[in-house]
């Protein structure tokens, strides 16, 4: 599975377009990290548990979006655009989306 | 209460000295990383290289979370009072989208890639509306590496 955020592929040509595919993941913080972090956030610095978080849940997104662009036959996506927003309190949705594609 | 203002100015006076000095530190990190990496080079383009066909793409990201200094916070409470630019914040976003773009480039550059393209940036706050008064930003950089198809021999 070839994933780009490129909309053209060099060399290679789109034989079919399948539409958006999309996959999305909501993570909230747990107790742990967030007493962890309002202790970091006294000093500055890089709240490391966070930016795990935050990249397991885009890698659960982009399995996500994987595994729909299978389902529909694609064995490409381009042009892949990444979104965030915070639904609840503490929780933040990835959304991950991209045009499915089928390449020569 | 004479406690409570003891505290204050304790958390004040700690977050300044310790916050500028890792602000100082990450900006040296920054610096000597960039400098490193400068040879790769990250354009906003998406316009393909004329011998594009002889490079392999590759999504690559870099994501960090930062939080700024209970000082810096503070001075932040100030200015929205008074209006003007935070600069506290305008560094804490600097160093955030800087960080995160080198992050990018050392995934590029492990996948030995000359050049990355169309790079786009992305800001997420996980704390909006939470009201814990946590103030921390989280940037994503991405784009799409090329990286030079291997020669058969």
């Amino acid at each position: 599975m070839l994933i780009s955020n490129l909309e053209v592929i060099p060399d290679r040509k789109v034989v079919k377009h399948l539409g958006l595919v999309q996959g999305s993941s909501v993570r909230a913080k747990h107790v742990g990290r967030d007493i962890m972090a309002s202790i970091k956030n006294l000093f500055g610095g890089e709240l490391v548990g966070y930016t795990e978080l935050l990249s397991e849940s885009r890698e659960e997104a982009m399995e996500r979006l994987i595994q729909q662009a299978e389902s529909v036959g694609a064995n490409a996506v381009l042009n892949v655009r990444f979104s965030t927003s915070s639904v609840a309190q503490g929780a933040a949705e990835i959304y991950v989306y991209g045009t499915g594609v089928i390449l020569e | 209460m004479s406690f409570q203002i003891i505290l204050f100015l304790l958390l004040l006076i700690l977050g300044y000295f310790i916050g500028s000095y890792l602000e100082r530190e990450h900006y040296r990190s920054i610096k000597l990383r960039e400098a490193k990496y400068n040879k790769l080079p990250a354009v906003a383009s998406k316009l393909l290289p004329p011998e594009a066909e002889s490079f392999e793409q590759r999504l690559v990201m870099g994501n960090v979370t930062i939080s700024v200094d209970y000082f810096k916070r503070f001075l932040a409470t100030l200015h929205n009072f008074f209006g003007g630019s935070v600069t506290s914040y305008e560094t804490l976003l600097d160093r955030a989208r800087r960080e995160a773009l080198l992050r990018m480039k050392v995934e590029a550059d492990n996948l030995n890639a000359s050049l990355v393209l169309n790079v786009k940036y992305e800001t997420a706050s996980i704390y909006k509306g939470s009201g814990s008064g946590v103030g921390s930003v989280e940037v994503l950089a991405y784009g799409t590496a090329m990286i030079p198809k291997q020669l058969e021999a």
